[in-house]
C-alpha cells in the first residue's frame, strides 16, 4: 500500500435543497476552507488538489478542474478530475490518498460537489441517445428490477426497504449537515408515499442536494492540526462492464472483489466483528440489505435478516450510515467522498452525536454507474 | 356623456381634472431631490439629529425641526422592509404585471421608500431581500423617473446544446437492419461460448472478436422488471413496464417495454414474444417493436 496516509481535515457544507446563495465555486470552497480549518492549514500548505463530480450533463459543467481552480486554491499545483458516476466521491478520496501512498505529495485537497438544483439528475439519465429504446427513466427505474430481483432470491419481506427508509431518517436527525430531516419518520408514512418505480417507494429513494464535502490527507511526516488522525488501512477500486452475459446484477462480482481487496490490506477476516461502523452508499433502501451481502456482513441472502433484527441500526451491533446516509443527503458527486469522510469521523471520534461509541474501525463505500463502479476504503484510529 | 338609461335613480361618470394637471412648486429640499433623480442619482437629506431621511423631507418629522442641507448619495441599492403583492395591476399602476409594493430602505438611508418591484412571483420578495433600481432612459425629475426596483441578480439561464452527429456503428447496423427484417440478430462468442443480443462485434468478457451471427426468436422470458409511474415520452401510457426480457438462445438480457397486459400482472418468469410494427411502418430502429407481450405459456424457471 505504500506510505502511510491520514485524513488530517473534513469539511462539509450543510446539504439542502437550493444553495441559491453561492456559486458551484463558492460551495466548493466552503467546504475546502472547513477542512482546511479542521486541519489548521491553509491552502497554501496543499501540494495536490484532486476534484470528482457527477457526469457533466448533471449541470453541464464539462472542465470543473478548470473553472474550480481558483476557488480550490490550486494556482500553480497539480489539479485532476475524477470521474467514475456515482462512486466519484469514493473515487476522488482514493486517488487523492494514492498521492500520498505513492509518495509523490505530503499533503492532498480532495474535494467533491454537487449542484442538483442546477439541473435534473433524471433528465442527464434519460439522455434518449438515438436508435436506442433502452426505457431507463433515471437512477431508480435503473435499480428497481435488481431490486425486484433480490427479493425474489431471497424472499425478503416488503417491509424491508421500509425498516432502512426510517432507520437512516431517524439518524439523520442527529447529523447537522444531513439535508432530510423528517422528525415524525416511521414506517407509516414511508408506506403511505407513493411508488415511483416500484418496487422502489418515494421515501425509499434518496433526496436531491445541493452541497460538497472536502478533506484534507496527509503523509505521516507531514501531519497538521491537534485533532486525531484517520489513518488509511485498506484502499479499493474495481470496475466491470454494465453488458455481460452472466453478469449478476443483484450482487456483482466488483463489489466483492473490492471488498476482498479492502479487508485483506486491512487485516479484515470477519467484517461483521471486526468494523465497527460503516457508511455505505445507499440511495434506495433495499441497497442496504443487498451491500450487506456484497460486503460480506452476511451471507447471500441472508442481509436482509440482519437489517430486519436491528443490527445496522445506531444501536445495533454494526451501525450502517449513522450519519443518514446518501438516503438523507445526496449531492451526488459527493455522497461517496461524504461516505469517506464520515468513516474518517467516526475513527477520529468527531461524529458528534451520530458518534457511534469506540469506533475504531470504519469502512466508506460508494457505488457508481449501474452498480459498476465501486471505490472503499478502511480508516482506523490506530496507525496501520 | 349622456347618462346610462337604468331603472334606478340618475347616474353619470364626472371627472374633475384641471387642465393641464395643477403645479406644484417643490421647495429646495424635494426640488433637489428630483433633480437628483432626473440625473440617475438618489440622494436623501440629512436632518439636525443626523439621521438620512429618503425620499428627503423639509421637516423631520420626529422633531419638527427644519432639516439640514446636507444632501447624502444613498443606494443604489436597498432593502426591502416590508411588501404586499399586486395580483392584477390597474390602470395607472407603474407595472402591466402582476409585481409588489414595497417600502426599500435604500443603502445609506434610515427610513424607506415606497416603490414597485418587479419581482416575478409573490415568493421571490420578503422583508430583507435586496432590490436596485431600473431607471427610466427619458428622466423629468419624477418618482416615476426609476420605473421600479428589481430583485439582484442572483441566477442566470446557461444555454447549453452541443449538437451530435450519431452514426449507428457497423455492428448496431446490423442488429438495426435484422430488427427491420422482424428478426433479432445476436452473436455467439467463439472463445466463452455466450450469446449476445444486440449482436456486437467484440465480446465484453474476454474481449475477442464476435463474427458468428445468430438469427434468435422473438420469444423469451422476463427475468425482472420495474413499474414505473413516471412518465415517458417512449412509453403509452402511466404506469408502464421496463423489462428485461432473455431471449430464448441469448445470455444476456435486452431491456424492453411490456405491453397487452396490465402493469400489475407481469411476473418475473412471463414468457413474452415481441409484437413487431407492420412492416411498411419499420424504420432502422428498435421502434420496429412495438412491445413485448404474454405468449400465455406457463412461465419459465428462473
Amino acid at each position: 500500500m505504500g506510505h502511510r496516509c491520514a485524513v488530517i481535515g473534513v469539511g462539509q457544507t450543510h446539504y439542502t435543497t437550493k444553495r441559491r446563495d453561492v456559486s458551484i465555486a463558492g460551495l466548493v470552497r466552503e467546504a475546502a476552507l472547513r477542512a482546511l480549518e479542521d486541519a489548521g492549514l491553509t491552502f497554501r500548505d496543499i501540494d495536490a488538489v484532486v476534484i470528482g463530480k457527477a457526469p457533466d450533463l448533471f449541470e453541464g459543467v464539462m472542465m470543473p478542474e478548470a473553472y474550480l481552480a481558483d476557488a480550490l486554491g490550486a494556482a500553480g499545483k497539480p489539479m485532476m478530475r475524477v470521474h467514475t458516476a456515482g462512486s466519484v466521491g469514493g473515487s476522488t478520496a482514493l486517488v487523492g490518498a494514492s498521492l500520498i501512498q505513492g509518495g509523490v505529495h505530503d499533503r492532498v485537497l480532495v474535494v467533491a460537489f454537487e449542484k442538483q438544483s442546477e439541473s435534473n439528475a433524471t433528465w442527464a439519465l434519460s439522455t434518449h441517445l438515438p436508435f436506442n429504446a433502452s426505457l431507463v427513466v433515471g437512477a431508480g427505474g435503473y435499480f428497481a428490477p435488481h431490486i425486484r430481483e433480490y427479493m425474489r432470491r431471497t424472499g425478503a419481506p416488503g417491509h424491508i426497504g421500509t425498516l432502512v427508509a426510517v432507520k437512516d431518517r431517524r439518524n439523520a436527525l442527529r447529523n447537522p449537515y444531513a439535508h432530510l430531516r423528517i422528525p415524525a419518520i416511521d414506517r407509516a408514512m414511508v408506506e403511505s408515499t407513493p411508488m415511483l418505480w416500484e418496487p422502489i417507494r418515494y421515501l425509499e429513494t434518496c433526496p436531491s442536494s445541493d452541497g460538497a464535502c472536502a478533506m484534507v490527507l496527509s503523509s505521516e511526516t507531514a501531519l497538521a492540526g491537534g485533532g486525531t488522525p484517520a489513518w488509511i488501512h485498506g484502499a479499493a477500486m474495481r470496475s466491470e462492464p454494465i453488458f455481460r452475459a452472466g453478469r449478476d446484477t443483484v450482487n456483482p462480482q466488483a463489489g466483492k472483489d473490492c471488498a476482498a481487496d479492502v479487508y485483506r490490506q486491512a487485516g479484515i477476516t470477519d467484517p461483521r466483528r471486526q468494523i465497527d461502523v460503516a457508511e455505505v452508499y445507499v440511495p434506495f433502501s433495499w441497497y442496504e440489505p443487498m451491500w450487506l451481502e456484497n460486503l460480506g456482513f452476511a451471507a447471500e441472502g441472508e442481509g436482509w435478516k440482519l437489517t430486519e433484527s436491528g443490527a445496522t441500526a445506531l444501536d445495533g451491533d454494526i451501525p450502517w450510515n449513522p450519519s443518514g446516509g446518501v438516503l438523507s443527503s445526496n449531492p451526488i458527486g459527493a455522497s461517496g467522498l461524504i461516505r469517506f469522510a464520515e468513516a474518517a469521523l467516526q475513527v477520529r471520534g468527531t461524529a458528534g452525536e451520530h458518534q457511534v461509541d469506540g469506533a475504531r474501525l470504519a469502512l466508506g463505500h460508494a457505488y457508481g454507474g449501474g452498480a459498476q463502479f465501486f471505490a472503499m476504503w478502511i480508516v482506523g484510529r490506530e496507525k496501520p | 356623456m349622456p347618462p346610462p338609461e337604468t331603472d334606478g335613480p340618475p347616474a353619470a361618470r364626472h371627472v374633475l381634472e384641471f387642465p393641464g394637471g395643477y403645479t406644484r412648486t417643490t421647495g429646495p429640499v424635494i426640488g433637489r431631490f428630483l433633480t437628483e433623480l432626473r440625473a440617475g442619482r438618489l440622494v436623501g437629506v440629512r436632518t439636525a439629529e443626523g439621521r438620512v431621511l429618503m425620499p428627503p423631507l423639509e421637516y423631520d418629522p420626529a422633531t419638527g425641526d427644519a432639516v439640514s442641507d446636507e444632501y447624502v448619495e444613498v443606494g443604489p441599492a436597498g432593502t426591502v422592509t416590508a411588501a404586499a403583492w399586486v395580483p392584477q395591476p390597474l390602470p395607472g399602476h407603474p407595472l402591466d404585471r402582476p409585481f409588489a409594493w414595497a417600502l426599500i430602505r435604500l443603502d445609506g438611508a434610515d427610513t424607506a421608500l415606497v416603490h414597485a418591484v418587479d419581482a416575478g412571483n409573490p415568493k421571490a420578495l420578503r422583508p430583507g431581500s435586496r432590490v436596485w433600481p431600473v431607471w427610466r432612459q427619458d428622466r423629468t425629475g419624477h418618482i416615476t423617473d426609476i420605473a421600479h426596483f428589481a430583485p439582484e441578480v442572483t441566477r442566470i439561464v446557461s444555454p447549453v446544446a452541443p449538437e451530435y452527429r450519431i452514426q449507428a456503428g457497423g455492428a448496431l447496423r446490423v442488429f438495426l437492419e435484422g430488427v427491420r427484417r422482424g428478426v433479432f440478430l445476436g452473436g455467439r462468442c467463439a472463445t466463452c461460448a455466450k450469446v449476445y443480443v444486440p449482436y456486437r462485434a467484440s465480446c465484453p468478457e474476454c474481449g475477442s472478436a464476435i463474427d458468428e451471427r445468430v438469427e434468435l426468436p422473438d420469444t423469451g422470458t422476463i427475468t425482472t422488471f420495474a413499474i414505473n409511474n413516471l412518465p415517458d415520452p417512449r412509453a403509452p401510457e402511466v404506469p408502464f413496464v421496463s423489462a428485461y426480457i432473455l431471449l430464448d438462445g441469448a445470455d444476456i438480457p435486452m431491456i424492453a417495454l411490456v405491453g397487452g397486459v396490465p402493469a400489475h400482472e407481469v411476473r418475473q418468469g412471463m414468457r413474452v414474444r415481441a409484437e413487431w410494427l407492420p412492416e411498411d411502418e419499420r424504420t432502422l430502429s428498435m421502434a420496429n417493436v412495438r412491445w413485448f407481450t404474454p405468449t400465455g405459456e406457463p412461465d419459465a424457471e428462473l
